[in-house]
């Protein structure tokens, strides 16, 4: 077929488009796979961290280590709570896929407020250990510490944050196809957030009391 | 007592003694910078310019005017960190022996880290990325690029971190830890003044508009491509395009990550690349590394791009080894992540690691030569037309196989135990960076500038600005080489042999030969438009182009195309042009373009307000600024009415015009 | 807003069906995956089944790269037809990058340390006096 293309274009080439034909150039087009682009971005600004982290792991200087201070049940509960709330978010977007608004809304709400209380819970968690003298200044390995899970942590308050903009924007304008591509990028980013926290669970808080 | 405490709410550190009115140099350069802004200011005020500059150019989402204040921001910080480096080379001209020279050791210090900054962040950035943003949708046959909004964005940001640095300037210091901050010189407890915080605040504001700078120019190319040009039809500078710019978003996320955790060791007191508590300065070094080498290939790749496109234009030829070219240009992007480790063999990683990135590293001259050979094979029996951008490109060829023969000197651990940290290692870097990239973006602007403004740049000036940057190139960094060779170490500002001041007299007449270079080329603009009715280019296509950007006119209109071009060959324009193409007459449709915003313009002011309290410990500015930009950036997705259509009688008009002025084609 | 708008938009669905969304039978399965792949690392953590802290490691770390794969392709709905293949491009790109830099900093802080700082390379005791 690209053969016969060839020879019709010899014979009789077109160098312009139609414009009504001209889909490629709509910018929604690019929207999911700029987006896409940038979560990749992210991911590596997790690996600068996760690698920092690895190689000051055991820089305890003289302060606690993980097996001291870790709580694998609270850890475990998070985990629970934001695979969960992965879940939810694919009831959202199976309902935005029949164009049904309210549940839409309903189940986005739902992740939100089970995101919420994954950042409520890894606050208490931080609570407590800065509370015991499990600072982020006290050493090498608790700076690294602090700062791969808070940054996760800040991801997920930024999507409950757009979570909020997008149950507004649904709720003034429907599920237009703006708001719908919105979805999906949301969609992506807390899939993503929590392929990051395997990460965290695993290589941070389980390896970290193996050692 | 509380007045003070008042005072210290309110203005943060900022003090009186902030200003550094004692020092004479920054005085008179205060003067002279508030002298030009006022002139300028009354300039436009006096023509009532500023509705003008708002609605067309700061507003616009245009990535064809983005792509010119890109160039533009580029072209200012050049000759800001070209008045760096003439105060350099002027101090260690005259300070041997008892002469102290005129530069203290820390001003000197500051010196240098703000001409590296600059020249990397400041110059060689913007400009790389104005060209990309100008060609690279014309040459893809796009009307725009992926994300026109994100675009300006990007270009404000990069503006806001550069205002951040030269606002350093005149407000308290700048760093003075190196062109990439080194700790632990520029942890808390040995810098505590506010140069790092600037640096780094300006370079996380700057890094961040290059990232989304990049994945929009990835995006464009994988998404808006002409329909028919597929990956191997794509002219080669927008393949290097790609490949710059998927290694930009590769490699900064780790810059980020690097800077984010030296602000928190200085803002709350972390322990990653302290000296104690388990910190690890060399971590740092890890990290800035990993982004600091393939970022030389971001600069590089696209310029390579440029080159190829000269030498196939100016010989009329098809590039010699096009799909080699490509697969080098591939090749070297994955490569350039696996040698960072070469800019510090003599940490002390042992043999094992030090020689796996040594080898990489010399792996890496086999692609970069295999393009040379291609530009040489397709001069070979060409008709070489030497103009202005081909002269460029043969000054490039001779002097960046001596600057890669340098590096593959270094790539040798144990020669770099001797080298490394020297002025060896500082000639090598200029050798790559002047004699590749700068002389390269010369090159594409010389190239470029028919079709940005519809007219050719000046000869004359042109040719002065050439060999003004060629010889002076040779003249300041030969005796470097050699005094650099002998053991002469970098960032100092007073020698005590001075057996070794003639190297640095000749280095610094080298430097005021380029400085001449460099006043060439501002004269040659300014000439240029003096003149530009003489040099006016209606045709569109000055030198005989081959790709696609050539078959519009001169400069384009908003829309670029007035049809979408359907590309069957490599070098679509040169294809069209062989086939007997005839521009449509007639049948246009309204285009659909995005609406310009401010909102660009807006957030990045916010950013470098931010940036300005959080260095001053402002706290107050610094949380307000902070929201400000928060509910800015979501006001702004409030906004769904982001594009209109150009009626087509607007683009009949405008191709008519056209159509007049073509006289050949009637 | 108005009844047009609410149609398909024709980019969303040419090229993003295949990614972001996906059946109710993909996310399910996915859940149900990773619940498993979630329970065994912290079982084998806690419970300490296996008695070798080498060996709980090791699975640990394979489980991760599983659930992970687990979450790209039933919940990220990643495959090599979205986009014409270059979100998958990408991914392994990302994913090689990762490796990289997580790989070879570790091996590279690793040596220097070993080099620079033997005293240093026993992570359980502290060295703090």
């Amino acid at each position: 077929m690209a053969q016969l293309e060839q020879a019709q274009a010899a014979v009789d080439p077109t160098f312009h488009l139609v414009e009504a034909d001209d889909h490629d150039h709509e910018t929604g087009g690019a929207t999911l796979l700029g987006f896409w682009i940038y979560l990749m971005s992210d991911a590596l600004i997790f690996a600068a961290l996760f690698a920092t982290f690895g190689v000051l792991s055991t820089s305890y200087a003289g302060g606690p280590s993980p097996r001291e201070i870790f709580e694998l049940p609270l850890v475990a509960l998070n985990t629970a709570i934001l695979l969960v709330s992965s879940i939810t978010y694919g009831f959202a977007m199976l309902a935005m896929e029949r164009g049904a608004v309210r549940t839409t809304q309903a189940w986005l709400a739902v992740t939100g407020l089970l995101g919420a209380s994954f950042v409520g819970i890894e606050l208490f968690e931080f609570g407590a250990l800065i509370a015991e003298g499990a600072t982020p200044q006290r050493s090498g390995f608790l700076s690294g510490f602090f700062t791969l899970v808070g940054t996760h942590g800040l991801h997920v308050t930024v999507g409950i944050i757009w979570i909020v903009v997008m149950l507004v924007q649904i709720g003034q304008r429907g599920l237009i196809p703006a708001n719908k591509r919105r979805l999906l990028c949301l969609s992506m980013f807390w899939h993503f957030l929590d392929v990051v926290w395997i990460g965290v669970f695993s290589f941070v808080y389980l390896l970290g009391m193996l050692r | 007592m509380p007045e003070s405490s008042i005072f210290k709410t309110i203005f943060g550190r900022l003090t009186w003694e902030s200003f550094p009115v004692h020092e004479p140099i920054l005085l008179v350069t205060f003067l002279v910078v508030a002298l030009l802004g006022i002139g300028i200011v009354a300039a436009v005020t006096k023509y009532r310019l500023w509705g003008w500059l708002w609605r067309e150019w700061f507003t616009t989402v245009d990535h064809k005017k983005i792509g010119i204040m890109y160039i533009i921001l580029g072209i200012i910080m050049l000759l800001r960190g070209f008045a760096d480096a003439l105060m350099m080379r002027a101090q260690q001209a005259v300070a041997f022996g008892a002469s102290e020279g005129y530069l203290p050791p820390h001003h000197f210090d500051q010196v240098f880290t703000a001409h590296g900054t600059i020249m990397i962040f400041f110059v060689a950035i913007p400009l790389v990325s104005g060209i990309i943003n100008f060609v690279m949708p014309l040459q893809i046959g796009a009307r725009d690029v992926a994300f026109p909004f994100l675009n300006s964005l990007s270009l404000w940001l990069t503006v806001a971190g550069a205002l951040l640095v030269m606002v350093s300037l005149f407000v308290g210091e700048f760093s003075t830890a190196g062109w990439l901050n080194y700790v632990p010189v520029a942890n808390l407890q040995n810098s505590p003044g506010t140069g790092p915080d600037y640096y780094l605040w300006a370079l996380q504001i700057a890094g961040l508009g290059t990232t989304l700078s990049a994945i929009n120019m990835v995006t464009t190319i994988i998404k808006m491509r002409a329909p028919g040009m597929t990956m191997m039809k794509m002219p080669v500078f927008t393949w290097t395009a790609l490949c710059s710019q998927v290694l930009a978003v590769a490699i900064f996320p780790a810059l980020t990550g690097a800077f984010a955790l030296l602000m928190l060791d200085r803002y709350i007191g972390t322990n990653f690349f302290t000296n104690d508590l388990g910190g690890n300065p060399m971590m740092y070094w890890n990290l800035v590394w990993i982004w600091g080498h393939p970022e030389v290939y971001v600069l590089v790749l696209p310029v390579f791009g440029i080159y190829s496109e000269i030498t196939s234009t100016f010989t009329g030829k098809r590039l010699f080894g096009y799909s080699s070219m490509v697969y080098a240009t591939v090749v070297i992007t994955i490569l350039s992540y696996l040698v960072w480790l070469h800019h510090f063999f003599t940490m002390g990683s042992g043999a094992s690691v030090n020689s796996f990135f040594g080898i990489a590293t010399m792996v890496i001259s086999i692609p970069t030569g295999a393009k040379i050979f291609n530009w040489l094979f397709t001069m070979y029996r060409g008709s070489i037309r030497f103009e202005l951008p081909m002269m460029w490109v043969v000054a490039f060829m001779l002097t960046f196989v001596v600057g890669g023969m340098t590096g593959v000197m270094l790539a040798i651990p144990p020669a770099d135990f001797v080298l490394h940290n020297s002025l060896f290692l500082v000639a090598h870097f200029h050798n790559v960076i002047i004699g590749g990239v700068v002389f390269g973006l010369f090159a594409g602007m010389q190239y470029w500038f028919p079709k940005a403004f519809g007219f050719r740049l000046d000869d004359f000036w042109g040719k002065i600005a050439f060999w003004g940057w060629v010889i002076g190139y040779w003249v300041a960094w030969t005796p470097i080489y050699i005094v650099g060779l002998m053991g002469t170490t970098r960032r100092v500002n007073h020698f005590d042999d001075p057996t070794l001041q003639p190297w640095f007299v000749v280095a610094a007449i080298g430097a005021v030969i380029i400085g001449i270079g460099i006043l060439g080329f501002v004269m040659q603009i300014a000439v240029s438009i003096k003149n530009r009715d003489k040099l006016r280019d209606v045709t569109g296509d000055p030198w005989d182009g081959r790709t696609l950007e050539w078959s519009t006119s001169s400069p384009p209109p908003a829309y670029n195309f007035a049809f979408t071009p359907r590309v069957h060959d490599l070098d679509a324009w040169y294809d069209m042009k062989q086939r007997g193409y005839r521009r449509p007459q007639g049948g246009y449709r309204p285009i659909h373009m995005p609406r310009n915003t401010g909102t660009g313009v807006i957030l990045s002011g916010l950013a470098l307000v931010l940036g300005f309290a959080m260095v001053w410990y402002i706290w107050w500015l610094a949380a307000l600024a902070f929201v400000a930009l928060i509910a800015t950036a979501i006001g702004h997705t409030f906004n769904y009415n982001r594009d209109y259509f150009i009626p087509a009688g607007d683009v009949e008009r405008q191709e008519g015009e056209r159509d007049r002025l073509l006289p050949a084609e009637a | 807003m108005s009844s047009a708008d609410t149609h398909l938009d024709p980019a969303v669905h040419a090229h993003g069906e295949t990614q972001g969304h996906g059946s109710k039978r993909s996310y399910l399965v996915g859940f149900g995956l990773s619940a498993v792949l979630t329970a065994i690392p912290f079982w084998l953590v806690m419970a300490d089944p296996l008695g070798n802290a080498g060996l709980t490691a090791a699975a640990v770390i394979v489980i991760a790269v599983l659930q992970i794969l687990v979450h790209t392709f039933c919940f990220l709905h990643l495959n090599t037809q979205a986009e014409g293949g270059w979100t998958m491009i990408a991914y392994i790109f990302t994913g090689v990058i990762l490796l990289l830099t997580i790989g070879g900093s570790l091996w590279i802080m690793y040596h220097l340390n070993s080099n620079m700082m033997p005293g240093m390379m026993t992570g359980q005791t502290s060295y703090a006096p």
